[in-house]
């Protein structure tokens, strides 16, 4: 069963008035081989209209804490502390019908695979119009209408005749298309993309890309946008969480994070992306070591067994002591603002490119 | 469909033929004679010969099958006994009945006994293995498993005169089990078979249960089930609608095999219950080396088990749209 405690101390949320605000968020499983803490306090905020990026490793927690957010992690298995809210409504304690009326319907999720995550036995225009009748009380007719229009506004030719095709006829980009459909279909306030074009090639991954930027131009939404790919949350995010091991170690405008990072970690990510114009014969620098395991994490900084600026810092507040994220601009590290600079100007910057 | 169809019932008799051959093959290789069964005392070489010649055994065993399908498909009137109108298996050298005539007295025995059986552990094997699934973990589940698993290690032979023991002989609950045609007396049908109906289907739908069961669990982690979820729609609608849809496609697989072999012939339970059904009539085949009434519930069993393949294959198509296509 979902635990939920709540410690007397719990930080207040900062600003109630954000659309979607996290507050110290804890996701652990249980697991034949102890608890795997997937989230160890995450906080973040994020208004209406506008984009968040997270990016991470795979396993440092960005699913998890977007299933959590829509109450989709098995109950059975998992703990959830802190708090999730919403427009002010608190979810991680909300009744399963609560969660019901909001899923689909104001908080909607594409997800990254479009072979698997649409059922293979329903046509593609039942599945669509499934959801608009289950919230908005439509007939089925007019559902069935709404889902062509829908299939139409994410630029399936011919929906009338596409609707009652079943998945397995649509091509890969089409049926995230499809996806993409589904989860607009009841004009969401926010939207979660797990990784919505990893699966696809980087052709229809543009498309799609340009087809959510014009949806949320139109309907105004909140995005959550989780992916590995910096390329692609440049174009997307306007602002950036960089997630590892469970937890943000760095937040701020997509500008900032892209143009001045402060996280050895993030320093790493952008190292290892390959760019046009580079030097071909330069190879690509690999954050050295593997991502920990969350059933035993490090002690101190969770990165600092994969950290090579660990010996600027002083003493040995690396391993020790877990450097916290401060609000807006910020990054979960130990070197002081002035290291950072320095090593991401004279160091980073110029092997960058 | 049509073109499905046709094609699978032309591959399910090329099947069919390619059997009756490795049968014929088989019973002229056995040791046994049915002419010294038939024989009986005093004996002489020149009774054999003779036996021989009116079985048509002295002739050569290709021709002898070529006889053998050309009676079935168009009957004969060359046999001793009388006319044996087409589909011919000839006559019962045992019993010097019509083949075809005796497989069609015993089919409604067994088909009662399969078909109610069948039902009754369909029935009670998805919904124990629904419920077990969707309360998962819990009590009921653990129960449910449990059960399963011990009814399933247990066999007719020891549950069959175990019910006989105590639901007819001591408490006198239910009839002795015995077959009374539907149509004479549907009361007594009923009553007569329902012990061989509870036993079958207790063991049957211990392995229903289990499959369902794991089968559920197995679907309801699949993506599409959690999208589903993600668009607000219900448990319970997720859990019959998308669940529950891929969750039957192994189980129809199992089904089909099991009804297929169950009306070709429920040896051990109509053996238990003393029911006259196509099982019994088997063995007496074997045992009597009866070579037309062996082929004949050999083919007739191996029909029903073809049979019922290309209905859950027909099946799969409407549970599946992706198979529509293939």
């Amino acid at each position: 069963m979902t635990t939920v405690t709540k410690e007397a101390g719990a930080p207040v949320p900062a600003d109630a008035g954000a659309f979607l605000s996290v507050r110290d968020l804890h996701v652990s499983f249980k697991t034949e081989d102890g608890v795997v803490k997937a989230v160890d306090g995450l906080s973040f905020d994020l208004e209406r209209g506008r984009t968040l990026g997270i990016v991470g490793e795979s396993g440092s927690g960005k699913s998890v804490t977007n299933l959590t957010i829509l109450g989709l992690h098995n109950p059975q298995f998992t703990t959830v502390e802190g708090e999730i809210l919403l427009e002010g409504q608190e979810l991680t304690t909300a009744r399963e019908s609560q969660l019901e009326r909001l899923r689909g319907n104001k908080v909607a999720m594409i997800f990254q695979d479009p072979l698997t995550a649409l059922s293979p036995y329903y046509t593609v225009g039942r599945q669509i119009a499934e959801p608009f009748m289950k919230h908005t009380g439509a007939s089925k007719k007019a559902a069935w209408a709404r889902a062509v229009e829908m299939l139409g506004k994410v630029g399936i030719p011919n929906p009338k005749e596409r609707a009652s095709d079943y998945p397995h006829q649509f091509s890969g980009g089409m049926r995230q298309r499809a996806m993409i459909a589904m989860a607009l279909v009841c004009d969401p306030d926010l939207l979660i993309a797990d990784e919505p074009t990893t699966a696809l090639d980087v052709t229809v991954q543009a498309q799609i890309l340009d087809l959510l930027k014009d949806l949320q131009q139109e309907f105004g939404s909140a995005i959550i946008f989780i992916t590995h790919d910096l390329g692609v949350i440049a174009d997307m995010a306007d602002d950036i969480m960089v997630m590892y091991a469970g937890g943000a170690v760095e937040r701020g405008t997509t500008a900032e994070v892209l143009r001045s990072p402060q996280h050895p970690y993030t320093w790493g990510l952008l190292n290892s992306m390959p760019r046009l114009d580079s030097d071909l014969s330069a190879p690509l620098a690999p954050i050295p070591g593997t991502p920990p395991s969350l059933l035993n994490p490090p002690s101190g900084c969770r990165f600092h067994p994969r950290c090579t600026f660990q010996d600027r810092v002083d003493g040995n507040r690396c391993v020790t002591e877990r450097p916290l994220l401060a609000p807006d601009r910020a990054s979960a590290c130990h070197l002081t603002a002035e290291q950072k600079h320095t090593i991401f100007v004279e160091e980073i910057r110029p092997r960058l490119g | 469909m049509l073109r499905f169809l046709v094609r699978r019932s032309l591959g399910a008799l090329v099947i069919l033929i390619l059997l009756s051959i490795v049968a014929f093959l088989l019973f002229f290789g056995m040791p046994r004679d049915p002419a010294l069964l038939m024989c009986g005392k005093g004996c002489t070489p020149a009774n054999i010969a003779n036996i021989h010649h009116v079985l048509g055994l002295d002739k050569s065993i290709p021709e002898q099958y070529w006889i053998f399908l050309h009676n079935l498909v168009l009957g004969s009137n060359d046999f001793a006994q009388g006319p044996c109108p087409a589909p011919c298996f000839g006559y019962s050298y045992h019993t010097n009945e019509q083949v075809w005539a005796t497989l069609m007295d015993r089919l409604p025995t067994t088909l009662s006994l399969t078909l109610g059986g069948a039902v009754c552990f369909l029935i009670l094997g998805l919904g124990t293995g629904l419920i077990a699934a969707w309360k998962r973990g819990t009590l009921v589940d653990k129960t449910f498993t449990a059960g399963a698993m011990v009814i399933s290690s247990m066999q007719i032979y020891f549950l069959g005169p175990l019910a006989l023991a105590i639901l007819v002989y001591q408490t006198h609950i239910f009839d002795k089990p015995a077959y009374n045609p539907i149509s004479n007396d549907p009361v007594g049908w009923f009553t007569g078979l329902i012990v061989p109906w509870v036993v079958l289907s207790t063991i049957f739908a211990s392995q229903y249960t289990r499959m369902s069961r794991s089968s559920m669990i197995e679907q309801l982690q699949e993506e599409h089930v959690r999208t589903a979820r993600a668009k607000g729609m219900s448990s319970r609608y997720v859990f019959f609608r998308y669940a529950w849809r891929g969750s039957l496609i192994p189980i129809i697989t199992i089904f089909g095999i099991d009804l297929g072999s169950l009306l070709g012939g429920a040896i051990i339970t109509e053996y238990t219950f003393g029911l006259p059904g196509l099982g019994r009539l088997a063995v007496d085949a074997v045992s009597f080396s009866d070579l037309p009434l062996l082929l004949g519930v050999m083919l007739f069993s191996a029909t029903m088990i073809l049979l019922c393949n290309i209905v859950v294959d027909a099946a799969y198509a409407f549970i599946d749209p992706r198979v529509r296509l293939a």
